[in-house]
């Protein structure tokens, strides 16, 4: 992380009695890409939008690159920005190429480069094709090309890749690692924790309104101290000295199938189990080590609150 | 926040402009005023046993009528849906994200309408004032120039309630509710209400107020507005006539529509926080 590009501090969020934020500190450095996650009515959105400046935080200060969302500066914070909403709606009426146009002139850009973003997200042959033709996925793509206008050093995408199609998930990460190579700092929310966990350098789990967990992927499994999931295929017929060694260790439950034998694996016996099946013989013939999924840690971080 | 930036403001208005022409509202709407202003002048008589064309200030204040009761709810169904159907549908969020402020939103907005009620106005009466221009000669033309500003006037008056409302209601239906009670209200019903009054209080009324509820209501400033200075139509009204001639002065008049245009806006303006 270099310099702070975003910084949250404190910042509350109340509709009457509900608390939709509730007390959140975060600062996102320049350059990153930075995942925020968690149940829907988590608060996500709501911060989305404070960071925008399209609603007033209750109370707490929100800066981008230094300077207030709010104040004077904020034609110039906003032209900084792209953002993708979670329901996008353009306007029905307009072509593709007209869209892009729109927005670029109320963004102080230059018409002239709408042609080539829409190259960009691949909707070139439909620049011309009003949006009410549109496939829920190729709006995605042109509101995606819309946050482009500009070359903004900051994106806010909230569920970017609702409606796309696994091929057009692939190139919207694509263009995602390109942007990122030019400096581009990223704020992206997904419920897909898959798609995002391999991605993102940071993330935050939301939840209730708060940040429940902060890190790296990695770091958010250190904390949560989750079992590893195995699976060690044996000879068949020939389990019992897995299950011996298993038991010794104080492993299980033990799940079996077709020779396949699946249990969770405490992190610190990691070590110690492999040493023991490696020197087992012949009668193991392969071991498949899982680090717990992001959603795994998501489960954990919600259990951990519940008890 | 920041000054006012007049090229956001002419960006939201382009794009309503081009919305109202490209689906051919301008155009039907300017065919409408056409149709009726020629059928007006030409067959307004024909309950007297009579066709053809009359005086211009007979014509203007059959036209009144009519623009009284359409003009209005052209206004209002223009701009009823200006912002709460963009609220509903989601794209205001993303609108509102750009680097413009709900200020310059709500005016582009009104703007954009205003031109498309403009030159549709203007088309359409103006042709059916080219053809009265060649039957009714240039002195004609004046009077008629002043009944076509003043149903411009009235438009923006009803455009800016309209405008007001999409900011005030939830969702599209009740906006759309709360329009046509609005239109009930100064077309149908305000005039009926101040005759009952009148009536029911039989004559013990201080008449000096009444010139100020007729200023309440818009629809009854453009017909003072366009009824007065013509002597032999003043008799067709009951109620004008209960107003002051001092109080009949056009640029009043004209201001206090100007008052109804920009107190919704205003109104408008302060709730689209």
């Amino acid at each position: 992380m270099t310099d702070k590009l975003i910084e949250i501090r404190n910042v509350h969020k109340a509709y009457g009695a509900v608390k939709a934020v509730d007390g959140v500190d975060l600062t996102v450095g320049s350059g990153e890409l930075f995942g925020l996650i968690g149940h829907n009515g988590a608060g996500k959105t709501t911060l989305f939008k404070m960071m925008l400046g399209l609603l007033p935080a209750s109370s707490g200060e929100i800066r981008i690159g230094g300077r207030s969302v709010h104040g004077a500066a904020f034609r110039d914070v906003r032209r900084g920005i792209g953002y993708l909403p979670e329901s996008l709606a353009l306007y029905d009426n307009l072509t593709g190429l007209e869209t892009l146009h729109f927005f670029a002139r109320l963004k102080g850009v230059d018409r002239s480069t709408s042609p080539a973003l829409l190259e960009k997200v691949g909707l070139v042959g439909a620049a011309g094709q009003r949006v009410r033709n549109y496939s829920k996925g190729m709006r995605q793509r042109l509101g995606f090309a819309q946050a482009l206008l500009g070359s903004p050093r900051l994106l806010f995408l909230d569920e970017p890749t609702n409606g796309l199609d696994p091929q057009g998930i692939l190139e919207f990460y694509r263009i995602l690692a390109e942007l990122r190579q030019g400096g581009v700092t990223v704020v992206l929310t997904s419920h897909i924790l898959a798609e995002i966990q391999q991605r993102v350098d940071r993330l935050a789990l939301m939840r209730n309104g708060r940040i429940q967990a902060l890190g790296t992927v990695h770091a958010l499994r250190q904390g949560q101290n989750l079992p590893l999931t195995l699976r060690v295929s044996f000879r068949p017929g020939d389990d019992k000295l897995l299950m011996t060694t298993l038991a010794s260790l104080n492993i299980g439950p033990v799940e079996t199938i077709d020779g396949i034998a699946r249990f969770a694996c405490p992190r610190q016996k990691k070590m110690a189990l492999l040493a023991a099946l490696t020197a087992a013989g012949p009668s193991i013939r392969d071991i498949d080590v899982h680090e717990p999924s992001l959603e795994d840690i998501f489960l954990g971080y919600a259990e951990e609150e519940a008890t | 926040m920041s000054a006012i930036e007049f090229g956001q403001i002419g960006v939201i208005a382009g794009k309503e402009f081009r919305d109202r022409l490209r689906n051919r509202w301008v155009l039907a709407v300017a065919a409408v005023f056409t149709v009726f202003a020629l059928v007006i002048a030409y067959f307004g008589a024909a309950q007297q046993g009579a066709v053809g064309w009359r005086s211009i200030d007979v014509t203007i204040a059959s036209l009144v009528s009519l623009v009284i009761y359409l003009v209005p709810l052209i206004a209002l169904i223009l701009g009823y849906d200006a912002i709460v159907a963009e609220r509903e549908r989601g794209s205001l969020d993303l609108l509102l994200s750009m680097p413009i402020t709900r200020f310059e939103v709500l005016l582009g907005k009104f703007t954009g309408l205003a031109g498309a009620l403009g030159v549709a106005t203007v088309a359409g009466f103006g042709l059916a004032g080219l053809l009265l221009f060649y039957q009714l000669g240039s002195a004609a033309l004046f009077h008629y120039g002043g009944f076509v500003l003043s149903a411009f006037l009235l438009s923006l008056c009803f455009l800016s309630l309209a405008v007001m409302v999409s900011v005030l209601a939830e969702d599209r239906m009740r906006a759309s509710g709360i329009a046509i009670a609005l239109w009930f209200f100064y077309v149908l019903v305000y005039d009926l209400l101040l005759l009952g009054l009148l009536v029911i209080s039989e004559g013990k009324l201080n008449l000096n107020f009444f010139p100020v509820l007729l200023m309440l209501n818009p629809a009854d400033i453009f017909r003072i507005l366009n009824i007065f200075g013509f002597e032999d139509v003043q008799r067709l009204y009951g109620l004008a006539t209960v107003f002051p001639e001092t109080l009949a002065n056009p640029w009043l008049l004209g201001s206090a529509m100007v008052f109804w245009i920009i107190a919704p806006l205003g109104v408008a303006a302060w709730r689209f926080k």
